[in-house]
């Protein structure tokens, strides 16, 4: 299932480097390998993992930067992910968060379910998407070089980057799955959990 | 068109509920909420493509410390359906105000069948779901909808009956 227009970075080099020394970082991540590959970055209460909700990380993302605009928020998820949440782009350019950034990985596959090509093997381009969608600062890595360039602008600016991954399924590596234990670190971490 | 009272008074009652963000797919029901949502600089409106990403917003609400509502049409109930496993699972609040089309001098018959399943369909899915009928009893019941979302961390539900808001009115 290989294809002419694969991505070609290893998706687990990527997050690597797009987490590296999070800090304060607030992090939500899409379910499938984007989870995994947080996880495999180093497992943190400031990770919020979600297991399905599918097509809802951005707008995750949204509702915490809104709420937390004095720290940074990183949306980390897949193409099918984005690509089902599609009108959400729309949704946060209207709605402005300068804390917001999303690093779609686009390996250009569903992956979790036999590698199945998604919409981006095919015609659509996420980043003219958000672009069209009113999100000034868009960018597409194709290399580690690239990657290296876009990460600290993922922690200062409102950007939506794609990064080409290769479609190369990894090892699973699982965070904790239980949703209400999740939350409740995260809040408590974040240090808005009340009683 | 002139505000009914009642509408001013939810709009106090999500105010008195810490309300942040209110997430919105229009609908004439909920025109003053948004107008009154857009005139607050204290509130962030945020106006969606798709109802189930209020839902999501509001998770994303609750983790960051804010608590937000989300205002929609009973067509779009139907948008909403695997998101609300996201409070669920993760054991979040989750409001939303349900303006009811379909269900009461329709002149439009493709609000008919989501109208007619609202409530069942909110109901299957774990919503907690209480009915405004009467204009006395809606801000009472949207403060009391707010307290059991947050406090004891449920999705709840508010239907605005298509009685109460009134029907629209087409004209040919």
């Amino acid at each position: 299932m290989s294809g002419a227009n694969d991505g070609t970075l290893d998706r687990r080099d990527v997050v690597a480097t797009l987490l590296r020394d999070p800090g304060d970082l607030l992090v939500v991540t899409g379910l499938g390998a984007a989870t995994y590959d947080a996880s495999a970055a180093g497992d943190r209460p400031l990770n919020f993992y979600l297991w399905g909700a599918m097509g809802g990380t951005a707008m995750v993302g949204l509702g915490l930067a809104l709420a937390q605009p004095r720290r940074r928020v990183l949306v980390v998820t897949g193409d099918g992910d984005m690509l089902m949440g599609i009108g959400s782009l729309a949704t946060i350019a209207a709605a402005g968060a300068p804390n917001l950034a999303i690093a779609v990985l686009d390996n250009s596959r569903y992956g979790e379910t036999g590698s199945q090509r998604s919409h981006t093997a095919y015609t659509t381009d996420l980043a003219a998407v958000a672009a069209a969608c009113g999100w000034r600062n868009t960018a597409t890595a194709r290399s580690m070089a690239e990657v290296a360039e876009l990460s600290p602008r993922l922690r200062r600016e409102s950007l939506f980057a794609v990064l080409r991954i290769s479609p190369e399924e990894k090892p699973r590596h699982l965070p904790p799955r239980d949703g209400a234990h999740l939350a409740d670190r995260f809040r408590r971490a974040l240090g808005v959990a009340v009683d | 068109m002139a505000t009914p009272s009642w509408q001013a008074d939810v709009y106090t009652a999500l105010k008195a509920a810490q309300i942040r963000q209110i997430g919105y797919v229009p609908d004439a029901g909920h025109a003053h909420l948004i107008e009154a949502a857009h005139a607050d600089p204290d509130m962030h409106p945020v106006v969606l493509t798709t109802e189930e990403e209020g839902i999501a917003l509001a998770a994303g609400a609750w983790l960051g410390g804010q608590r937000a509502a989300v205002l929609m049409q009973s067509s779009g109930v139907g948008n909403c359906i695997n998101m609300l496993s996201l409070p669920q699972n993760c054991r979040m609040p989750f409001l939303t105000l349900v303006t009811m089309r379909g269900e009461w001098a329709e002149f439009n018959p493709w609000q008919v069948p989501m109208g007619s399943t609202t409530q069942a369909v909110l109901g299957a899915a774990g919503v907690h779901v209480r009915r405004a009928e009467r204009p006395e009893e809606v801000a009472e019941m949207v403060a009391a909808a707010a307290s059991l979302a947050f406090d004891s961390a449920v999705s709840v539900a508010v239907l605005f009956s298509q009685r109460l808001i009134g029907s629209k009115v087409f004209v040919k």
